[in-house]
């Protein structure tokens, strides 16, 4: 192994910044948020990045390593060639508040929107289901809101839609929602429309970067799809919201 | 004052954590004008990380399970140190309390009937702990964020509040920076929640992320408010310990709780020769009889023979692995080994204990279906703090409450696992409801001492002007390793006396530390604020510890190996007096007969 690593991460704010270079003294196991931290102890105190487990749990240290989506607390240093400089960037599609931390707020927003779960009356009886019905919604659930998959996705990356877009995330949310076994509301319309699931090309970008392996395209995207055409193009349901509007 | 920018509501939490959601949750409910502040984003906070699960006596996995058990257990763990009442109400309401989360939509693991499926940890007589696999704590923190985004609270988020506000004994609200523009914010409120979480940041080696900086315990200290039990620390005995870039991240007791066993490097599985006095006769004696326990556990039965002693309490274990280490029986990186790979299934390693394969996987190029992990004590979790009301967690100081890891007396000396989620939840609900009840009835809003913000405004920026002290960073290595080697698992008399020598000099140091940059998201000025909390609540815990002449849970002495029955009748509290920070005893209030039954119940 070597005994030093070049690293260039970007300084600035979204108006202006550069690519500042670092050298670090590598350790055994390290990773890229270790070598984050090293040149903030080291050499750059106020750099500015975001983290809290180190352990690929809460999804805080999202970034752009050698222009790849990565969690930086997952990300070891002894995959990269040796001797070349390590590019550190902070995600594209958000606005740099400063250095590796970027504005993620408009998620918040778009969370928002989406209704709450509504238990079912169950009658008093405790509700019951099975392993494998939460099996299907556990995936979903597992989501750290990296956000690693809004970034990537091209509707919001290559043409900012924020407006009309809510992005993978909150696919992944809402199916997590409309699947659960118990759940007595409905958001397809929601989903349809002011979340724009019909933006939404499958080219599958986002369920490639999630570091929690979900099948986001395939699993949830994909199934809320159909449930929205469904809803609002099956001939017969169309008749039935004019025959008895709700 | 209006260079700062003010905000006023009847409830504000501090905290956005299990405790400070529930709270807000519950405070808004009430019928308060609430918000919540929060050092991080929403959704980020410690409880994210919680991995094994949380205790709750709905006995849907063993039925001879109750609360009583529950509370036996749970006082047991503590030692018999713990607030009574706190551990009785625990017990009585963290069934319902995690029932309602499957209301809010939680999705827990399921038993073949389809009910919560509940699992084993060290201290619970029966399986208790509802879990979601091996992120327990990411379930129930998405949940009540879900539920809070829609309770009409508002959040400030990425806001570090700095200090309590107070109008003469009450308090008025409190005084905060917003991280990202560095600007001062003051909140009025009529009562204000504490839910900060622990103080973990305090040692080198530690399963804690960088918020565990002890501010909620120190901003009570300074307002007035009293600690309890502050030499009692939690080290979790399975810490990662190579390499050194995971050294102290936490491996789940859902390890041991899923057959997991600790081995040393003759093979031996030494907890077999620690079981103490206490528990003698309620773990297996014999290779045979643990696993036998295991695979009708396994099977889904009630077990009819008694646990592996791997699940005795957690202060148990992590001295029983020092131990070893220190005998010379440890693994090549100064751990013991803990093997699941020989106990269950590679398939079932991965669907039990997902992130724990990931995290070995990926960051300690081990595969734990096949090969031993290597592990080692970390300091965990903060079993004292806040001194509060069990009923509605008032502090000591009229409309400061407190909720979660930053209180304390629930847990005692030793915090069983699983107690801690459970306690985030029935407590954080009495908080936010007794700090909205407050509120209402509080006519006027506290006024605001104009002098005193300017006065920690002041304090606040003075790190900028001084421009040849040294980086915060260096100050806050040094105090970690402080209390890593000097206030650690095993204290002595001597070494905690060298430690307060330690904090006079760290603290000139830490007074004229230097900062670069400007005051937008400047984590070395802040970290250069957080190094005043760290100090005084690391003198707090060091002298609490010198004065407990004894042995007890997490505060081991060895000067003073026994337990003494004297000590088992008192708690530590700790005072900011004029002269420095006090250590007075306080006697454990009396438990009614009917639950000192319970105790000897068997
Ligand atoms: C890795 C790990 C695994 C665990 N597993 C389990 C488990 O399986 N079962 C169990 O019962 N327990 C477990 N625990 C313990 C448990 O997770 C914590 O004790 C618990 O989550 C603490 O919750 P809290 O609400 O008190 O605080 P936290 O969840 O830590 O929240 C604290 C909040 O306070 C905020 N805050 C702090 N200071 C300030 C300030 N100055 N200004 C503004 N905001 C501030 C933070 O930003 C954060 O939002 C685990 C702990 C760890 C570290
Ligand atoms: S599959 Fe859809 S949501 Fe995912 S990246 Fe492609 S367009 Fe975006
Ligand atoms: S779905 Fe995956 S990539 Fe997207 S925010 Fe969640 S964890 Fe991250
Ligand atoms: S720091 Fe939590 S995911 Fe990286």
């Amino acid at each position: 192994m070597a005994e030093e690593a070049t690293v260039k991460i970007y300084r600035g704010d979204n108006e202006s910044g550069e690519m500042v270079e670092y050298k670090i003294p590598l350790v055994p196991g390290m990773v890229v948020l270790d070598a984050v931290h090293t040149a903030q102890a080291m050499q750059a105190p106020d750099l500015a990045v975001r983290w809290n487990c180190k352990a690929g749990k809460c999804g805080s240290c999202s970034g752009e390593v050698n222009g790849k989506p990565k969690l930086m607390c997952m990300d070891r240093m002894d995959k990269y060639p040796d001797g070349e400089p390590i590019t550190i960037r902070p995600m594209k599609s958000f606005r740099v508040l400063k250095d590796l931390a970027c504005d993620v707020s408009w998620n918040y927003e778009v969370n928002k929107q989406i209704p709450a779960f509504k238990m079912q009356d169950t009658g008093g009886e405790e509700p019951k289901f099975s392993q494998e019905e939460a099996d299907r919604v556990q995936e979903f659930r597992k989501c750290i809101e990296c956000f690693l998959c809004q970034n990537v996705c091209h509707v919001l990356r290559e043409h900012d839609k924020k407006e009309e877009f809510g992005g993978p995330r909150f696919f992944v949310r809402a199916a997590g929602l409309e699947m659960h076994p118990l759940d007595d509301e409905n958001r397809l319309g929601l989903l349809k429309d002011e979340l724009g699931l019909g933006y939404c090309n499958i080219t599958k970008c986002c369920t490639e970067v999630c570091p929690e392996s979900i099948t986001i395209t395939d699993n949830a995207i994909i199934p809320l799809k159909e449930r929205v055409v469904d809803e609002f193009y099956d001939p017969v349901k169309k008749l039935l919201r004019i025959v008895f509007p709700k | 004052m209006d260079k700062y920018q003010t905000f006023e509501y009847d409830v504000i939490v501090v905290g956005a954590g299990g405790a400070g959601l529930r709270a807000a949750i519950e405070a808004s409910a009430g019928g308060a004008k609430t918000a919540l502040v929060c050092k991080s984003l929403l959704g980020k906070a410690h409880t994210v990380m919680a991995e094994g699960g949380v205790a709750a006596a709905l006995h849907n996995v063993d039925t001879r399970d109750d609360w009583k058990v529950h509370f036996r257990d749970t006082m047991k763990g503590g030692k018999f140190l713990n607030q009574w009442r706190m551990a009785q109400l625990h017990a009585q309401e963290a069934p319902d309390r995690v029932r309602e989360l499957e209301e809010w939509g939680a999705v827990f693991d399921r038993t073949k009937d389809g009910r919560m499926l509940q699992r084993n940890f060290g201290g619970h007589t029966y399986p208790r702990l509802a879990h979601v696999g091996d992120r327990t704590g990411l379930e129930m923190i998405r949940t009540l964020q879900d539920k809070g985004v829609h309770a009409g609270i508002d959040v400030h988020m990425e806001c570090t509040i700095r200090s309590i506000l107070k109008d003469g004994e009450r308090v008025a609200g409190c005084f905060g920076y917003q991280r990202e523009s560095g600007r001062f914010v003051v909140f009025r409120a009529k009562s204000v929640v504490l839910a900060t979480g622990g103080i973990g940041r305090c040692w080198e080696i530690t399963s804690n992320s960088w918020e565990y900086t002890a501010d909620g315990h120190a901003m009570a200290m300074w307002a007035g408010a009293d600690l309890i039990d502050m030499e009692f620390v939690q080290f979790h005995p399975t810490g990662m310990v190579w390499p050194p870039s995971v050294k102290g991240t936490l491996i789940t007791e859902g390890v041991r709780g899923e057959g997991g066993v600790l081995l040393n490097s003759e093979g031996e599985r030494f907890m077999f020769d620690n079981v103490p006095e206490m528990f003698q006769g309620d773990y297996a004696e014999t290779q045979e009889e643990a696993t036998q326990w295991v695979q009708e556990v396994i099977a889904g039965k009630q077990a009819t023979v008694r646990r592996p002693p791997e699940l005795l309490t957690r202060d148990v274990v992590a001295r029983a692995i020092r131990k070893e280490v220190r005998a010379g029986r440890g693994s090549p990186h100064g751990g013991v080994f803990l093997d699941i790979a020989s106990r269950r299934s590679a398939e079932e390693i991965k669907k039990k204990l997902p992130s724990m394969y990931h995290q070995f996987k990926e960051l300690a190029d081990v595969d734990i279906t096949t090969d031993p992990m290597e592990v080692g004590p970390t300091c965990h979790y903060m079993m004292g703090g806040i001194r509060v009301d069990p009923e509605t967690q008032q502090s000591t100081m009229p409309g400061l409450f407190a909720a979660g890891e930053s209180a304390g007396g629930m847990h005692g000396s030793n915090r069983l696992g699983g107690n801690s989620l459970s306690d985030l939840l029935v407590f954080g609900k009495r908080a936010g409801e007794h700090a909205a009840k407050y509120a209402s009835e509080t006519n006027s809003i506290g006024e605001i001492n104009a002098d005193e913000v300017q006065r920690v405004a002041g304090e606040s920026l003075k790190p900028f002007d001084d421009s040849d002290g040294e980086n915060p960073y260096t100050v806050h290595e040094e105090l970690r390793t402080v209390m890593q080697n000097l206030v650690g698992i095993v204290r002595t008399d001597e070494d905690l006396r060298s430690a307060l020598g330690e904090f006079e000099e760290l603290r000139e140091r830490a007074a004229k530390v230097k900062v670069d940059g400007n005051i937008q998201f400047n984590p070395g000025w802040h970290l250069a604020l957080d190094l005043k909390n760290m100090l005084d609540i690391s003198e707090a815990v060091t002298r609490a510890a010198l004065e407990r002449t004894e042995s007890r849970g997490g505060h081991t002495r060895e000067d003073h190996p026994g337990s003494d029955d004297e000590w088992g009748k008192v708690n530590n509290i700790v005072r900011q007096t004029d002269s420095g920070i006090g250590v007075f005893r306080e006697p454990l209030s009396e438990m009614p007969d009917e639950l000192r039954q319970l105790l000897n119940s068997e």
